[in-house]
């Protein structure tokens, strides 16, 4: 079994290697990173604009393979992914970053996943009562609104909220109050209140997807025999549900969790954005947006990782469900 | 309203109608569990369908009750409304007394008390019965513990493997430990025995327990059933469509026929002077292996009826032969035989057929066998031949540097010859390669060793065009009528198919499905419709229609009726022998119904683990099996004849068909040999080391190098009783 996760864990290794230099390669043909300079005024002259390229390992006119080449080499000799545009190396930018996404994803993430099991049950168990229709029309409501409107009704909550309690009790901009003074505490009570509604606006998106596959997986359990036989042996509906259902019900969800943890980076970029959290997605924007080719490698790198461990995770949560898996 | 108080109204309204007739005594001394007036409604949208109507049995301590139905009869819903377990949104109405008091109304909660402690039920599918990510242990010790909150984790962990060890599982321990699916089929039903056990139940409900299983399991299980009723004391429903099942294990049975009880009686009454016509033409219909091939098959014509709009009358009615007009008007009620008040049938004329004005044996017509006029001549030829025929199957591991760690010997030397005109019927357990066999066949290439002739030709040495061109020669019939036939053809395209891969013209193509159609017993008129227009019976003779369309001369044909009702079965099995008769058509038969294959095959071959270790003439494998493993195959077929199943001693196999990777030298049968432990070591060492080739013995060739001594097991072989080791 171990033998059988290493293998698995360095195919997607693997994987994320080539997934990472394909990003490169993509992002060098397409994005222009001298049209940057070119819209400048005055002009930098043309020797100008090569040097800076040069020095970013951007420049154009240098064939594709020999910059991806440089840009490996550098990566094992020195453990560097280049610089920014903005002449800060891409590592601290995403050390800087990494911290403040992961914050956000997991939690997000687990709540998210929390609540679409529970809901995703309750609606299957229920199928086609009122509870149901409601859990179903809410989450294609969630599903059908682009992640910034959602996150920007959150904020005119929040708003409302405030003026209503008079005080500040939810923040949704930045991380933190800047210059707090006050103990660990405080800070840690500032912090949360920032953390709300960007969570808020992840879970809510995740969650409406989950609850709608979860209630499939347990539609399929919920007329199996094996449930019957539960019922057989003394255990009420409720408790042979919950103790044989929901039990195989998440062995396909595993998978699931895991790949949308991965792709849940995407919907975090515009939820950052909002917000005006500095995060990783924040960076795959602007660095397309700016053409910064090397800040673009390092967050496509950064969430080929968060893929990896994702699926790795979910080989190891799949064999710890379904013993029919295990060799 | 919630259902509960929607079952409790019902059940009220009916308490209280019955209560004005007052026709049924509200005594229930005695009984276990009483039915009283049971219907079960199931609402939809097309309108209700009313699965039960009106049931009323019981059951006494201690007691055997068989209740028999075709699918659709109501039989299982009826069980699962005594256990509570419908769903929902079923309505049920009627009463039904466990130990004197009423279990209708009463809340889930309640309920899940009774069930496994008083009652409980033994599923039929076992593959999906278990849940499959709970060790077996687990789920016996969980049925313990629910009932009994003080038993700790250890005691109830060592309480299942005494009860695997009861249902006879070797290595109790061990195998406590493994998944359902490391099981296979006949020892997951022994672990669901085994949990229906675990807390001594007043009642057990077998539904169906062994219809998914082969019939040397069959056997194994019926007699772990038996035991366990022993041990328990407890009464016992077992729920079967096999008339043979419940003829050597029932006391009574109850004959179940859209959604009613349509006779009840001991096993003797039934067996020997059934009252209701339906009961009549089941009897008649099954093949049974002790008459089966002496006479003709009588079908029960028509189909049971759709319950969602069911007229006035009996339901029996359009398929009765002796319905009179006021059988069209009036439902019979269940009317006591000679006063007799367990012996009851629903038919009007009950009073005639059991004082003998109707005649039983002449009830219903026998067919008449083809005319001789209409018969093909055939010249005695072999058709197809097949000799030292092998399929192995690598085993590999790994994804990207596969390598062989084993080889599945599916098919491992297999040769028979099958002659013009007539039928070889292969038989075996699942997973003996019969399948594999015929796969090879039909697929006219070169197989891995061996040899196979159609028509004396080679087929190893044949060219792409020759090889479709014969295939117009070789036609098979799929065992599945419903999976086989795609539902979005019309039942014309589907029949022409075959047609059109040869380039027959359109035309002509029209011409030739009408006129199969009409062979097969179809109204051409029909041609257009879609599959699921049809029943089951219409549609495999739509799948003999298909295979018949090119003028085949080899017909192969894979499990036709296992898949179809009894009643049905006869039909199509009539319809086979015909179409034998009229086109001089070979059948290559594969069947694991013994009784099917003895009705049809002239000639048989028994297979075991890729071999064919007897084959011989139809009488002579029947009535004088030459090889150990006939002779158990052949007494571990129930027989719907109680008096002959009580006083047959059964050879119970131990043990299940091994993996077919296993290496085994010697005898491959040797492990569950009966006849290996009688005979001297002499004998045991040339099992051992010898592999036995087929050898002529009376009139058949058997693979056994102690074919002669096989008296030993009919003279000492007592009915084994179960071991737990093996």
């Amino acid at each position: 079994m171990i033998g059988f996760i290493v293998k698995r864990f360095i195919n997607y290794a693997i994987l994320s290697a080539i997934a990472t230099l394909s990003a490169y390669v993509l992002a060098s043909l397409i994005l222009n990173p001298a049209g940057r300079y070119l819209g400048r005024n005055p002009r930098p002259s043309d020797e100008t604009i090569n040097a800076i390229l040069n020095g970013l390992g951007v420049n154009p006119h240098t064939p594709v393979v020999e910059r991806l080449w440089t840009w490996l080499v550098n990566l094992v000799t020195h453990g560097s992914l280049g610089d920014t545009i903005h002449n800060t190396s891409v590592i601290s930018e995403m050390t800087a970053r990494a911290g403040t996404s992961l914050r956000l994803l997991i939690l997000g993430t687990i709540i998210a996943a929390i609540v679409g099991v529970v809901i995703g049950v309750w609606g299957a168990v229920r199928q086609y009562k009122f509870s149901d229709q409601a859990i179903s029309y809410a989450s294609f409501t969630v599903l059908a609104t682009p992640s910034f409107v959602l996150g920007i009704l959150l904020m005119i909550v929040a708003t409302f909220v405030n003026s209503t309690l008079g005080i500040q009790l939810i923040n949704f901009t930045g991380e933190y109050t800047a210059g707090l003074d006050g103990g660990w505490w405080v800070h840690f009570w500032d912090r949360a209140a920032h953390l709300l509604l960007p969570t808020i606006s992840l879970a809510l998106m995740g969650a409406a997807g989950y609850s709608r596959y979860q209630r499939s997986a347990m539609l399929d359990v919920l007329s199996a025999d094996y449930i019957r036989t539960a019922r057989s042996k003394g255990r009420t509906r409720g408790s042979a549900l919950v103790r044989h259902g929901v039990r195989v019900a998440l062995i396909p969800m595993s998978t699931y969790f895991a790949y949308s943890f991965a792709t849940v980076l995407a919907g975090a970029a515009v939820t950052e954005l909002v917000f005006s959290w500095h995060g990783m997605g924040e960076m795959l924007v602007q660095a397309i947006t700016q053409s910064d080719i090397n800040a673009f490698t390092g967050a496509i790198l950064f969430n080929a990782i968060l893929v990896l461990i994702a699926g790795t995770l979910s080989d190891v949560v799949y064999a710890a469900l379904d013993p029919r898996v295990r060799v | 309203m919630t259902d509960s108080t929607r079952q409790t109204n019902e059940a009220t309204r009916h308490t209280h109608a019955r209560g004005k007739r007052g026709d049924t005594p509200p005594d229930t001394a005695g009984h276990l569990l009483e039915v009283r007036n049971l219907s079960v409604t199931f609402p939809q949208p097309g309108g209700a369908v009313t699965a039960v109507r009106g049931v009323n049995y019981h059951v006494d301590k201690g007691e055997f009750l068989g209740i028999v139905g075709e699918s659709g009869s109501g039989k299982s819903v009826s069980s699962l409304a005594v256990m509570g377990l419908l769903p929902s949104s079923a309505q049920v109405g009627g009463d039904i007394l466990f130990e004197g008091r009423s279990l209708l109304g009463r809340s889930d909660r309640e309920l899940s008390r009774l069930r496994g402690e008083g009652i409980s039920i033994i599923f039929q599918d076992p593959l999906s019965a278990l849940t499959p990510v709970y060790t077996i242990g687990t789920q016996i010790a969980e049925a313990l513990q629910l009932h009994d909150k003080k038993l700790s984790k250890l005691a109830a962990n060592g309480r299942a493997v005494e009860l695997l060890k009861v249902v006879g599982i070797p290595n109790p321990e061990r195998r406590a430990q493994a998944f359902p699916h490391e099981f296979s089929g006949g020892m997951r039903q022994r672990a669901m025995i085994a949990i229906a056990i675990a807390n001594n139940p007043r009642l057990i409900i077998a539904d169906e327990p062994t219809t998914a299983l082969d019939v040397t399991i069959q056997a194994q299980i019926l007699e772990v059933l038996q035991k366990a009723k022993d041990l328990t004391g407890a009464a016992v429903v077992l729920i079967t469509h096999d008339l043979g099942v419940v003829a050597g294990n029932a006391d009574r049975i109850a004959v179940m026929y859209a959604g009613r009880i349509v006779e009840t009686g001991t096993v003797e009454e039934v067996f020997r002077a059934p009252s209701m016509p339906y009961t009549i033409g089941l009897l008649r219909s099954m093949p049974s292996l002790a008459t089966a091939g002496h006479t003709r098959l009588v079908p029960l014509e028509g189909r049971p009826p759709q319950l969602a709009n069911l007229g006035p009358g009996c339901p029996f009615a359009p398929r009765c032969p002796v319905a009179v007009d006021a059988c069209l008007i009036t439902e019979p009620p269940l009317t006591p035989i000679a006063g007799n008040e367990l012996n009851a049938a629903a038919c009007l004329r009950v009073g005639e057929i059991a004082s003998g004005a109707l005649n039983r044996a002449k009830l219903y017509p026998v067919p008449e066998p083809v005319a001789l006029e209409e018969r093909a001549k055939v010249a005695p030829a072999s058709v197809l031949g097949v000799d030292g025929l092998v399929r192995h199957f690598p085993l590999t591991r790994g994804t990207v540097f596969k390598h062989t760690i084993g080889t599945v010997r599916a098919v491992d030397g297999v040769s028979f010859d099958l002659k013009s005109g007539q039928t070889l019927g292969l038989v075996g357990e699942s997973g003996c390669g019969k399948s594999t066999t015929i796969m090879e066949i039909l697929e006219l290439a070169r197989p891995q060793a061996g040899r196979i002739t159609v028509n004396g030709r080679d087929v190893a040495a044949m060219g792409g065009k020759e090889r479709r061109g014969l295939r117009r020669d070789i036609q098979v019939v799929f065992q599945d009528p419903m999976a086989s036939l795609d539902p979005r053809l019309p039942i014309q395209d589907i029949v022409a198919e075959p047609l059109t891969v040869h380039g027959v013209p359109a035309k002509e193509r029209l011409t030739k499905v009408r006129e199969v159609l009409e062979l097969v017993g179809l109204d051409p008129s029909m041609a257009s419709r879609y599959p699921h227009e049809f029943s089951g019976g219409q549609r495999q003779r739509i799948g003999i229609a298909r295979a018949l369309v090119t003028d085949p001369k080899i017909l192969v044909l894979d499990e036709p009726v296992s898949a179809l009702d009894v009643s049905i079965q006869a039909g199509v099995i009539n319809l086979l022998e015909d179409l034998q008769e009229k086109l001089g058509l070979s059948y290559l038969f594969v069947a694991h119904d013994l009784a099917v294959v003895r009705q049809i095959a002239d000639t048989v071959a028994v297979m075991y683990l890729g071999r064919i270790v007897e084959c011989g003439p139809s009488e002579d494998i029947f009535d004088n099996p030459r090889h150990p493993y006939t002779l158990a195959l052949l007494s571990a077929v129930p027989v719907p004849d109680p008096a002959l199943e009580r006083s047959r001693r059964r050879i119970i196999l131990e043990g299940e068909l091994p993996s077919p990777t296993e290496d085994i030298s010697g005898c491959n049968f040797r492990a569950r040999c009966p006849l290996y432990q009688l005979i001297d070591a002499e004998g045991q060492e040339k099992c051992r080391t010898l592999d036995p080739a087929r050898r002529q013995v009376a009139g058949s060739s058997v693979a056994c190098h102690h074919a002669e001594h096989l008296d030993l097991m009919t003279d000492h072989h007592a009915p084994k009783t179960l071991r737990s080791g093996g």
